[in-house]
């Protein structure tokens, strides 16, 4: 027993390594990698590497309001004076959190349900939980984000929960297609002919054969949850001032085009590399899996 | 035979889906906290008029009796009335909805047409300029929020360059043509007002655009991938092998099945468009449907906001089941009614 575990792990290793030797000869994934761990970076430490960390929250000094770009303030400052710069890296964070706390949440019940209803093709479970997925997906992630996010009080937390209760159902259809499959092969039906429990079918057979796909789909759902929470602040329903969530700085600076693009252009920048790192990782999981559904 | 099979089949689903929804969007909007009359009607009406307006609604019967009178409305079209434009609802969507599906049908248009095309292009010329700059340009279009597109274009062309009104539906000079259709555009040209026409469609331009390139990225990139796997098969190989002219194997036999994928994603496109309408209206200021669904959301005017919803689903669905119906018209296995092969 101990032997074979051994081996098993070796082996993973091994994969591991060798997966990683296939990502890293792609260069744009590796572009990807880098944006993301220097947006983490940044967004981690913004305390410490942001010229000006005090103006991340309610900070006022009029006297270097609304100025253009310069060696001081990089990027420029607001209407309040505070460095636009230093208020990025703090809203790397937001941003980050969202993705993070969004996936964390909808990704367990999202494949569960999806193996469950897969597994179970063709049954009333099925009809039930993937008829439900349906009802979901029927309006667009954004708009019934906005629907709940304006019936609650408008802040970083609701705007997760918001998107949360609408993303697992994109799990859900993912790997119920996978499951639905899956469940014909020949080796899970030598693990029910040979009685393993439903569980062990569930998690230990067909699920492994899931990871990929699902690893793929967060990747690039991280830049979408992103795009998501960004809007949901743009419109005021997400992160509420002083907070310095990327969405919310680019729609206060749209009010200051187009004398001071500089307070939405480099917000709206910020958010697109956050978005391209997690799509170019994404895009290279895909290819080094080989994978077309997701 | 299979094919009136195959639309009953997702008619009966959709009705399913909107009872649902329903259902979803009406426990939504119930259960949020604060009182909507008294948000409506302000901190200073009297207490008996709140009461009165509470009676009025429905608002102190329980949840479910509250969803009966809510269902049997709608049924009859009857969305109830709005708190804030103190209109029925259902006159709110007749005034507001042409607006938004002309700017959506624009950025759909848009959407298919440069995003095949441009995705044609780059898969029949894999690996070289071209196709590198259409893969970029796809990135960006993916990764970009369409309200950063929208500001962008806003500054670049409406300050900068000055070359586009970014505001609204007409310039202020130009008369509104009659409504026919409710889309300006169209109404303009269907009146033979070309003037009126031109202006509208100037207007269209910078939102429509800022809409679609988004979707546009996302069917360049998938109409890529296919035609370029497509263009290594034998099939193809064999056509030109037996002198088939160049011209009919790209349209005939490479592009119209490799557009499947691409047209299956079209809803999904669709769907993620109407969305972005709702942050693209803001900017540009344009009285759309999207816009009053943002107010409605904002001060929490639930008849609305669930009509809203509801009226965007319904929308939805009808594009999917038109996206099903072209994918079996492209797709012989599914026309014919053979199981669909890997």
């Amino acid at each position: 027993m101990n032997y074979s575990r051994n081996t098993l792990l070796k082996r993973r290793a091994e994969g591991f390594k060798k997966g990683w030797y296939k990502f890293s000869r792609n260069p744009v994934s590796v572009l990807g990698l880098f944006f993301v761990l220097t947006v983490s970076f940044l967004a981690i430490f913004a305390p410490y590497v942001s010229p000006y960390p005090t103006h991340a929250s309610r900070f006022v000094n009029f006297a270097e309001a609304g100025q253009p770009p310069s060696l001081k303030h990089l990027f420029g400052t607001d209407v309040f004076g505070r460095d636009i710069l230093s208020r990025v890296f703090f809203g790397f964070r937001y941003s980050l959190m969202m993705g993070v706390v969004v996936l964390s949440l909808v990704v367990i019940p999202g494949v569960v349900l999806g193996l469950v209803a897969g597994y179970y093709r063709g049954t009333w479970i099925d009809t039930v939980i993937m008829r439900t997925t349906d009802i979901f997906l029927a309006v667009p992630p954004l708009i019934l984000a906005l629907a709940i996010c304006s019936v609650l009080t408008p802040s970083v937390f609701n705007a997760m929960m918001a998107v949360s209760l609408m993303w697992w159902p994109w799990y859900t259809r993912l790997v119920y297609g996978l499951s639905s499959s899956l469940r014909t092969e020949f080796f899970v039906q030598a693990a029910e002919v040979t009685g393993a429990s439903r569980s062990h079918i569930l998690f230990r057979e067909i699920l492994p054969n899931c990871v990929s796909s699902i690893f793929t789909k967060m990747s690039l759902d991280m830049g979408w949850v992103i795009l998501i929470g960004s809007a949901l602040s743009f419109v005021g329903l997400g992160a509420q001032p002083p907070i310095p969530d990327l969405g919310t700085m680019v729609a206060d600076g749209a009010k200051y085009l187009p004398d001071q693009w500089w307070i939405t252009i480099f917000p709206a920048f910020a958010i697109m590399i956050t978005v391209l790192g997690f799509n170019l990782i994404g895009d290279g999981f895909r290819d080094l899996f080989a994978l077309e559904e997701v | 035979m299979s094919m009136l099979k195959f639309l009953g089949k997702r008619l009966a689903l959709s009705l399913f889906v909107l009872f649902g929804l329903s259902i979803l969007i009406f426990t939504i909007s119930r259960i949020l906290p604060g009182d909507p009359v008294r948000m409506a009607l302000g901190s200073r009406a009297p207490q008996w008029a709140v009461d009165n307006l509470r009676e009025q609604m429905h608002l102190n019967d329980p949840l479910y009796a509250q969803y009966y009178y809510w269902l049997t409305g709608a049924v009859r079209g009857d969305l109830g009335q709005s708190l804030f434009t103190r209109r029925a609802v259902i006159e709110d969507v007749r005034e507001f909805l042409p607006a938004t599906m002309e700017l959506a049908l624009s950025a759909g248009v848009i959407m298919a047409v440069f995003g095949i095309l441009l995705g044609a292009v780059s898969g029949r010329y894999s690996n070289t300029w071209i196709d590198n700059s259409v893969r970029i340009f796809s990135y960006i279009g993916i990764v970009t929020p369409s309200f950063v597109f929208a500001i962008l274009f806003l500054l670049l062309f409406g300050y900068v360059l000055n070359v586009l009104p970014t505001m609204g539906r007409l310039s202020p000079w130009i008369a509104r043509p009659p409504v026919i259709t409710g889309m300006v555009s169209l109404d303009a040209l269907l009146s033979g007002n070309f003037a009126a026409f031109g202006d509208a469609i100037r207007h269209l331009i910078l939102p429509a655009v800022s809409l679609a390139l988004g979707g546009m990225a996302q069917e360049a990139r998938i109409t890529r991938s296919t035609i370029s796997d497509n263009l290594r098969k034998d099939y193809i190989a064999s056509a030109k092998g037996f002198g088939v002219p160049e011209r009919l194997v790209m349209f005939k036999y490479l592009l119209k099945p490799s557009l499947i994928p691409t047209v299956s994603i079209l809803g999904l496109d669709f769907a993620s468009l109407i969305g972005n309408a709702f942050l693209v209206e803001l900017i540009f200021n344009w009285p759309g449907f999207s816009r009053y669904g943002i107010h409605a959301m904002l001060n929490k005017d639930l008849n609305a906001v669930s009509a809203v919803v509801m009226v965007l689903g319904v929308i939805f669905i009808i594009v999917n089941i038109l996206v099903d119906l072209i994918v079996a018209w492209l797709d012989p296995r599914i026309r014919l009614g053979a199981e669909r092969g890997k």
